[in-house]
């Protein structure tokens, strides 16, 4: 009789035991497939909108690399490529020559080429820029604003949540489509 | 001549527009004469989606191994070697992102914003694991989680935790899990990626705060076996309740056990029942059931009141609140220049009462899910309490199946089956 009374016990066990296990899997599933119609967009990465940017510096040091995975990049179709330039020259320079105190790039991460007169070619050493924007900044509000900023994704190790979109103060740091991870500025305008 | 022109141009535009937002031509292309061609900036390519599949794929293989390790080879060693090459892979190579724990949040906004895109490999990080738990425990615990392979590798000197403390520990995942679910569905911040301990250390490259949180982890962890994913991992919970429930699990001997309590002293985590005998059940014992049954609800109700009453010091991490806030109690941070936040807010041209609106939605949405969250809480808490109070009769030492971590210790340890388990039995160690 206790035998009897023990096996009703576990077979009661058995049967909670098994239902349990089976609102799991379907509580399981069902939560896949919930989300898995959210995934056809494929994978995404993070980039700046050189529009949005305001040029603040947090990118320098937020970025979880040292030095940042964001750097300058020149958009040369836009650039005047001015002598005097206002992303390579700090604003009231006398002499227009390579000499470090003259140069805003606190790395001296861009390299300036003379082309033809009066035509100067500038170009980024990403090895050095660590994506403070100061460059930027001043390519910006005195030239044509060829130089931005963006995330370049050689470096960049597409954190679940990027530590710069978390402290970028114009929310300029934005998930893109993997298969177009890039906004250069191609025009003068977001179009 | 035309340097000084433009010199003039530069020193005008300096002083008519000290500030341009946007970009416009103020000097025209040139036309080069030299023959000079334009290069066009290069764009590195990110990681390869099919290079994203193949984690996925790795991942299934290595549980899949995991498993197989546990379950029918029972190899203490094939589980920690492939546990060294996930640490190698997932942690060091892949920088310990995209991780099952922080899926967690992506799975969550996904559910809560059908506009956030969530990718394939996040969903399959997340729901893998699980899966396995609820097949077979917790394989990915034991094999396959960087984090949960640095700290094995530590563990130096185990101390065994007392069983109240370490219930009350085991409580702190749940908050865990709750703060980190509402913070992700209210687009305020991803904590569990955040305050990860050891992803420093799988860059090889942390702030100060990073590597001391890390560091101290790792210090803890070598006389408290695997403190992180015991008391803090909020994927465990999930990872727990599978795993409690699961279809097989490690067992401990592979035939009869001979009770030599050999595998009680080899488990770090603590998480192997000891044989204890059914207390006969009384009114009393049925009646304290039936109470911590009751009290649920009132748990349930008074979580959700707690937390949806403090929703304003909760939503105080999001940043537009934060910003929000600011402007309104200390105005004159508008003319602060070194305030980058309130600069940006400024430059933008957008209203305060636009903001101010942005901040008291997701207010709003702090108290809901205050609401939700706290009484989540309740419900784990309640039920935690209502199972402490129901015993279970057991003859022999078996894994605490939700707890057990599948690291195979006890399975290394048990003599039953071994080659010398019969001059082990010679020397009486089943007659103690």
């Amino acid at each position: 009789m206790e035998k009897k009374i023990k096996s009703k016990a576990q077979k009661r066990r058995e049967f909670i035991r098994t239902s349990t296990r089976l609102s799991l899997a379907v509580g399981l599933g069902g939560l896949t497939g919930l989300v898995l119609p959210e995934t056809i967009s494929g994978e995404w990465v993070w980039q700046i909108d050189p529009f949005e940017c305001t040029q603040c510096g947090r990118c320098a040091d937020e970025c979880v690399m040292s030095p940042s995975a964001v750097k300058c990049v020149h958009a040369y179709d836009l650039c005047g490529y001015c002598d005097l330039c206002g992303g390579y020259f700090k604003p009231g320079v006398s002499d227009l020559n390579t000499a470090a105190e003259n140069q805003l790039c606190p790395t001296s991460a861009i390299l300036r080429r003379f082309i033809e007169e009066p035509f100067f070619e500038f170009t980024i050493d990403e090895d050095l820029c660590i994506g403070c924007g100061k460059c930027v900044k001043g390519c910006t509000s005195f030239g044509n604003g060829s130089l931005h900023l963006q995330i370049r994704h050689d470096r960049c190790l597409n954190c679940n949540q990027c530590s710069i979109a978390r402290n970028c103060p114009s929310n300029a740091v934005k998930r893109v489509p993997a298969d177009k991870p890039y906004q250069m500025k191609g025009d003068f305008s977001k179009s | 001549m035309k340097k000084s022109l433009y010199k003039i141009f530069f020193m005008i535009s300096g002083i008519l527009i000290p500030v341009m937002l946007f970009a416009q031509q103020r000097f025209p292309r040139p036309d080069f004469e030299s023959g000079y061609q334009v290069p066009s900036p290069t764009t590195p390519e990110p990681r390869s989606a099919s290079m994203e599949l193949f984690d996925v794929f790795l991942l299934l293989g290595f549980l899949s191994l995991v498993t197989w390790f546990v379950l029918k080879k029972r190899s203490r060693k094939g589980i920690l070697y492939l546990s060294i090459l996930a640490l190698l892979y997932f942690g060091f190579y892949r920088n310990g992102c995209i991780c099952a724990i922080g899926g967690i949040q992506n799975v969550a906004l996904a559910i809560a914003d059908p506009g956030y895109a969530i990718s394939l490999t996040a969903l399959a990080f997340f729901v893998l694991p699980l899966l396995f738990a609820l097949f077979a425990g917790r394989v990915f615990c034991a094999g396959v989680c960087p984090l949960g392979a640095i700290q094995e590798l530590i563990i130096l000197k185990p101390v065994s935790i007392p069983k109240g403390l370490q219930k009350a520990l085991g409580l702190i995942p749940y908050v865990y899990l709750g703060l980190a679910i509402l913070y992700a569905v209210t687009r305020t911040d991803f904590i569990i990626c955040r305050y990860d301990p050891f992803v420093g250390i799988f860059r090889l490259d942390a702030t100060y705060t990073m590597l001391l949180l890390g560091g101290s982890f790792l210090i803890l962890g070598m006389f408290v076996a695997r403190p992180y994913c015991r008391f803090l991992c909020p994927y465990a919970v999930l990872l727990n309740w599978m795993s409690a429930n699961s279809w097989k699990h490690l067992s401990i001997t592979p035939a009869e056990c001979i009770d030599c309590k050999l595998c009680d002293q080899s488990c770090p985590v603590d998480a192997i029942n000891k044989p204890a005998a059914e207390p006969v059940s009384t009114h009393a014992d049925t009646r304290r059931f039936l109470l911590s049954l009751i009290l649920i609800p009132v748990l349930v109700f008074l979580g959700g009141f707690i937390l949806s009453k403090s929703h304003i010091y909760l939503s105080r991490a999001n940043h537009t609140v934060q910003l929000a806030e600011l402007l309104i109690t200390n105005p004159e941070v508008r003319n602060d220049p070194e305030n980058l936040d309130v600069q940006a807010f400024l430059t933008s041209g957008k209203t305060l009462d636009l903001l101010v609106n942005e901040a008291a939605v997701i207010r709003r949405n702090f108290k809901t899910g205050g609401w939700w969250v706290g009484g989540f809480f309740g419900l784990a808490f309640g039920l935690i309490f209502a199972g402490k109070t129901v015993f279970r009769n057991r003859k022999d030492y078996t894994p605490d199946k939700g707890n057990c971590l599948s690291c195979g210790r006890c399975m290394n340890y048990c003599p039953v089956g071994k080659p010398d388990y019969l001059n082990l039995m010679k020397d009486g160690i089943k007659s103690n």
